[in-house]
């Protein structure tokens, strides 16, 4: 038997579970872009350190985003990878595609790419990997002929993401779907034309449930609630105690807030103690509905750990309607970005500038008043202090 | 290390054609290698004025300036800026004025 070339990424392919690896041998079968990126991975885990150049600028015309340049620093073993660039196309919100649509983008990307792409990485773009420079301008002719446009990449912001929303779920709060697009199409130019400190990122999740992690993976958050009672089917209520689960122990229990109340015949829900995390709603779908008024929770400040440590975001709106052409919201989104553009340092996300200058210093920036909803750790120090103008001193 | 030669003059310069010896660069290395940046014809004073001042802050600080501050330091807008460079601040009017390849995460 003939010995393997990359003895140590076939490790890789074994176990029950899909492989990247078997993925990327298929591909290296007719594209030797694909072979060579296989060959100098082998050799990164053998060195125990990556063999690509750090950074590495290239772009289509009229674009300061959406391509990423990457280069092999061992163009003399891998020469098909010497140049090896990403392109960031823009999903389609939700990431509902016809056949036809797949298959015309996997057909440009056989034309002038490596083959291989990556559906869907945490940007949530499509991420097509591995090109030459003199492929990028009529690979983004193709794809703009295919009804495709590149995302976001670098300072810019990135590619605006959304759960499936009201596309799937019943419980959607909003349409998670729609203000993803609209926001999409009214930022083209600050997504294709780098201009801020550093990347701004929007997701929209159209309930608590979070499915696109907003939260954790986004400087704006747009989360899906509502306003006043959930709604409540005894009825349904009586036949999940029957046949399906402990209400006390399963619904009642491990509700954060303990809002709930369950004698075994009826569940009574305080919902003035609510915080709407869906909990209940999770394991009892059939009985319970969020209530009737329906809108979002805007949060800022989430971010992953790069240059400084992993920040939730926190609540700065704890309420808003969302409704076409979502003016409110993205009036919102101009005077945060202007704030945080003008304030920022280089890589200065915008939740480290507010911890940097203080919660107090935004909320008067962007126009907000301070709500109790925005305390992030209920019962310890707030973090929101008085202004000297709103201490007015004893006269006795 | 590539090589390019522009007006009778060879420069070294990166993968990304980001001039490697900075202290090479003169006016004639921007106007002759503008065409690589989809610019047409002669260098105008409004590229002038971006090209010298990006290379004035550079000299002075050691970086690209950020966009917000060129806007504002030279009163012109985004779209501006990429009609006078049709491929971006960072990739064609650095590589014109001769600074070293920004860097920036993707």
């Amino acid at each position: 038997m003939a010995k393997s070339d990359t003895p140590l990424l076939d490790e890789l392919e074994k176990g029950k579970w899909p492989s990247f690896v078997k993925d990327m041998k298929q591909a290296a079968q007719k594209s030797p872009m694909a072979e060579d990126l296989l060959r100098q991975l082998e050799l990164s885990y053998k060195d125990k350190i990556g063999h690509w150049k750090h950074g590495g600028i290239v772009g289509v015309k009229g674009y300061g985003a959406g391509v990423i340049g990457r280069y092999s620093d061992r163009p003399d073993l891998f020469p098909n990878v010497q140049a090896f660039h990403t392109m960031r196309v823009n999903h389609p919100t939700g990431w509902f595609y016809k056949t036809d649509a797949l298959r015309n983008l996997c057909d440009v990307w056989d034309k002038h790419g490596s083959s291989l792409t990556n559906m869907h990485g945490a940007t949530g773009d499509v991420i097509l990997l591995g090109t030459k420079t003199e492929h990028l301008q009529s690979c983004f002719d193709d794809l703009s002929a295919a009804g495709f446009d590149l995302g976001g990449s670098g300072s810019a912001l990135r590619t605006p993401s959304a759960c499936v929303g009201p596309g799937r779920c019943e419980w959607a709060c909003v349409d998670s779907l729609d203000v993803c697009y609209n926001l999409t199409m009214h930022y083209q130019d600050k997504m294709h034309r780098p201009m801020f400190p550093y990347k701004f990122k929007i997701k929209v999740s159209a309930c608590a449930n979070d499915c696109v992690a907003s939260i954790a993976r986004s400087d704006f958050s747009v989360i899906g609630t509502w306003k006043g009672d959930i709604q409540i089917n005894q009825k349904e209520v009586l036949a999940y105690a029957v046949s399906a689960i402990n209400i006390q122990t399963e619904v009642c229990d491990l509700c954060p807030t303990k809002c709930m109340e369950w004698n075994g015949k009826e569940l009574k829900i305080y919902n003035e103690d609510c915080t709407r995390c869906m909990h209940c709603i999770n394991l009892m779908s059939k009985a319970l509905r969020p209530g009737k008024e329906r809108g979002a929770t805007i949060l800022v400040g989430g971010k992953a750990p790069i240059v400084q440590g992993a920040l939730l975001s926190w609540v700065i709106v704890p309420f808003m309607k969302l409704e076409p052409p979502y003016t409110e919201l993205k009036d919102l989104i101009d005077r945060i970005q202007d704030w945080w553009d003008e304030h920022g340092k280089s890589r200065e996300r915008l939740g480290e500038l507010i911890t940097r200058l203080g919660m107090r210093v935004f909320l008067r920036a962007v126009g907000l008043p301070a709500v109790p909803q925005m305390v992030k750790a209920p019962r310890t120090n707030p973090y929101v202090f008085f202004w000297p103008e709103e201490i007015q001193k004893e006269v006795k | 290390m590539p090589q390019i030669e522009l007006a009778g003059k060879k420069y070294e310069v990166d993968e990304d054609g980001f001039l490697q010896e900075l202290d090479k660069w003169n006016e004639e290395f921007a106007q002759a290698y503008a065409h690589t940046e989809d610019i047409e014809g002669t260098l105008t004073e409004e590229h002038w004025k971006l090209i010298n001042y990006l290379r004035n802050y550079y000299q002075q600080f050691g970086i690209a300036p950020m966009i917000r501050k060129i806007c504002k330091d030279l009163g012109i807008d985004m779209k501006k800026l990429y009609e006078l460079f049709p491929t971006g601040p960072a990739k064609g009017a650095c590589k014109l004025a001769g600074l070293s390849k920004p860097t920036g995460c993707v």
